[in-house]
């Protein structure tokens, strides 16, 4: 027992818990993991600060009203973000509305009801489908997807409901329509993967109960799983809102490009990425490349917004259910 | 098997009506035969425990009678579950309807991420019930059988997570009243609990032995010798003897039995 005492490294480990290496090498550990994450807060802050310091001669030239002016001039340098800001974001919900909807629909029945074995190989092509370059998205857009809508699926809902203003007009094939589309499918494999995952982690006891109360499995489903899910699922639609957002030269290929603002889904539009990508070189005045920095901060900000929200309203869920955020 | 030659129907009281008549069932998990020719009487407004070692088929067999397995593909059931003499695999019975007359209590409490009231009226919405004055009487009244109101009755629509264990539990059985079940399976409805959840638990099945036919799984002999009327032990996916629990306890007529009341193994 004395023996033991006397030992030097008996007696350190026995006041401080940790030998002095391995106190230095916590040390070191800890601070590798913290600068790690400091990183993001860091690239975050300066992405936002380059952002303004770029665009701040457009924000000082005209102010809030670049957020609501139509006209896009470089000629006579009056420059406005309003038809760019309406074609992301209606192309982006399109978008969203359709991969929610399909994602879902399939991540269900790949979990609940498919066996494993059409399960797995599907699951496979699902995670194919996202790692497909957005160019080559795109070209497909452009040279199949753009024609069939114009040529059929287009006119085929304007015989119907033309009488909408947002199947009006003229049909072109490529515009806000076919580029919501578009995203849609580029963003779905991401809704379905993770909404399957999080489908198949809901605890089977909660599904046992429910069949076990005379429920169907597809009122097992709607009432039981997919609310338990539901949070998860928000946060999956979310990240793939924020692909859809930003997605550039897909939908630069497929949209028309046309800063015009037009009720019909059927007419050209443009995005605030695929107008970046477009005009950056051939900006010749500085007010003109400030002007397409403000369209970034205004990109950014919308992203920014959407997470936001989505974080309130997937807190708000679990508090409902009970469950800590 | 051995309940026609042992007599295993000895000693009950004169009269009881049998509710579950099981007959021959076997239950395979793909090639592992989980229930080996289990036949047993299950009566009328009493309480069966089924216990015996961890692995014995107990739950099993309990799952066979409401058609659980149905939700396990790997399973396959043969044999006979006649449920006031009409057998529960039959093509003619609807298993949906069927649950509805044989609820089932589980092992781990699960209460629904939804609002108390809601995981009370959850089943009768799933069966058709709309009226909402009905909803809400009958979850009253439920709740009150469940000996949870009181505890309740000021926070109906926080979510029944937010619920302790115990409560969870007598959550999960108020659920399953709510339906006004013929037969309550209660598949080791107090593993998870402290022992002062498991006192109430134990007092809530000696409540509802007078309205329902109760069948408990139970690891805890004590647990059976305290709620039970009857008894049935099994060893190794079959059926080795059914009694009274008194007599399973005091009396124990094959000597695995004993073995295992006296706790020689499991």
């Amino acid at each position: 027992m004395s023996l033991e005492l006397d030992s030097p490294r008996t007696v350190e480990v026995s006041q401080r818990g940790l030998t002095a290496r391995q106190a230095i090498a916590d040390r070191v550990f800890r601070i590798g993991l913290v600068a790690a994450t400091l990183t993001f807060v860091i690239l975050i802050a300066g992405l936002f600060a380059e952002l303004v310091h770029g665009s701040w001669e457009s924000l000082v030239a005209f102010g809030p009203k670049f957020l609501w002016s139509s006209e896009w001039n470089p000629v006579t340098n009056h420059f406005g973000a309003l038809p760019f800001i309406y074609g992301t974001v209606v192309s982006s919900a399109i978008a969203i509305l359709v991969a929610g909807v399909v994602g879902i629909a399939a991540a269900v029945f790949l979990a609940e009801f498919a066996p494993p074995a059409v399960a797995r190989p599907i699951s496979f092509f699902i995670e194919l489908l996202a790692a497909v370059p957005s160019v080559v998205f795109g070209l497909w857009g452009l040279f199949v997807l753009a024609p069939f809508l114009g040529s059929t699926v287009d006119p085929f809902i304007q015989r119907y409901l033309g009488f909408l203003p947002m199947f009006s007009g003229g049909i072109y094939g490529i515009g806000l329509l076919t580029a919501g589309l578009l995203l849609a499918l580029m963003i779905v494999p991401t809704v379905a993967a993770i909404a399957r995952d999080l489908i198949q982690a809901v605890p089977n006891e909660l599904r046992e109960a429910s069949i076990s109360l005379g429920a169907t499995r597809w009122e097992t489903v709607v009432h039981v799983v997919l609310p338990s899910a539901r949070a998860g699922i928000v946060g999956a639609c979310v990240l793939a809102l924020g692909r859809a957002l930003g997605e550039t030269i897909a939908a630069t290929m497929v949209i028309g490009n046309r800063p015009a603002i037009s009720a019909s889904l059927f007419a050209p539009s443009y995005t605030l990425s695929s107008v970046i990508a477009n005009e950056f070189t051939e900006a010749t005045s500085s007010l003109y490349l400030s002007a397409l920095l403000e369209l970034g901060l205004i990109l950014f900000v919308i992203s920014f917004i959407v997470n936001g929200c989505a974080r309130i309203l997937m807190w708000s869920m679990l508090r409902s259910q009970g469950r800590r955020p | 098997m051995i309940l026609a030659a042992d007599g295993g129907t000895a000693g009950i009281q004169a009269g009881a009506e049998v509710k579950v008549r099981v007959r021959d069932l076997n239950v395979y998990y793909g090639t592992n035969h989980a229930i080996r020719d289990a036949s047993l009487d299950i009566e009328q407004s009493q309480v069966t425990a089924l216990i015996g070692p961890s692995g014995c088929g107990k739950s099993t067999f309990v799952r066979a009678i409401n058609r659980m397995h149905d939700l396990t593909p790997s399973a396959r059931v043969s044999g006979s579950v006649e449920i006031d003499g009409v057998d529960v695999y039959s093509r003619r019975v609807d298993p949906i309807v069927m649950r509805r007359r044989v609820a089932m209590v589980f092992q781990r409490p699960n209460p629904f991420p939804m609002s108390i009231f809601d995981n009370v009226a959850y089943g009768l919405r799933v069966n058709g019930e709309r009226d909402r004055v009905r909803i809400a009487g009958l979850v009253e009244d439920s709740l009150r059988r469940a000996v949870l109101w009181d505890e309740v009755k000021d926070r109906m629509s926080d979510s029944g997570i937010t619920l302790s264990g115990g409560q969870q539990q007598r959550l999960c059985i108020a659920r399953v009243l709510a339906l006004r079940p013929e037969v309550i399976l209660m598949d080791e409805p107090a593993s998870a609990l402290d022992p002062i959840a498991t006192v109430k638990i134990e007092e809530l099945i000696a409540e509802l032995r007078r309205d329902y036919t109760v069948v408990i799984v139970t690891h805890s002999m004590a647990q059976a010798g305290r709620v039970s009327d009857r008894t049935a032990f099994f060893l190794d996916g079959s059926i080795v003897e059914v009694g009274t629990t008194t007599q399973i306890f005091t009396r124990p007529k094959d000597r695995r039995t004993e073995d295992y009341i006296t706790g020689r193994f499991g």
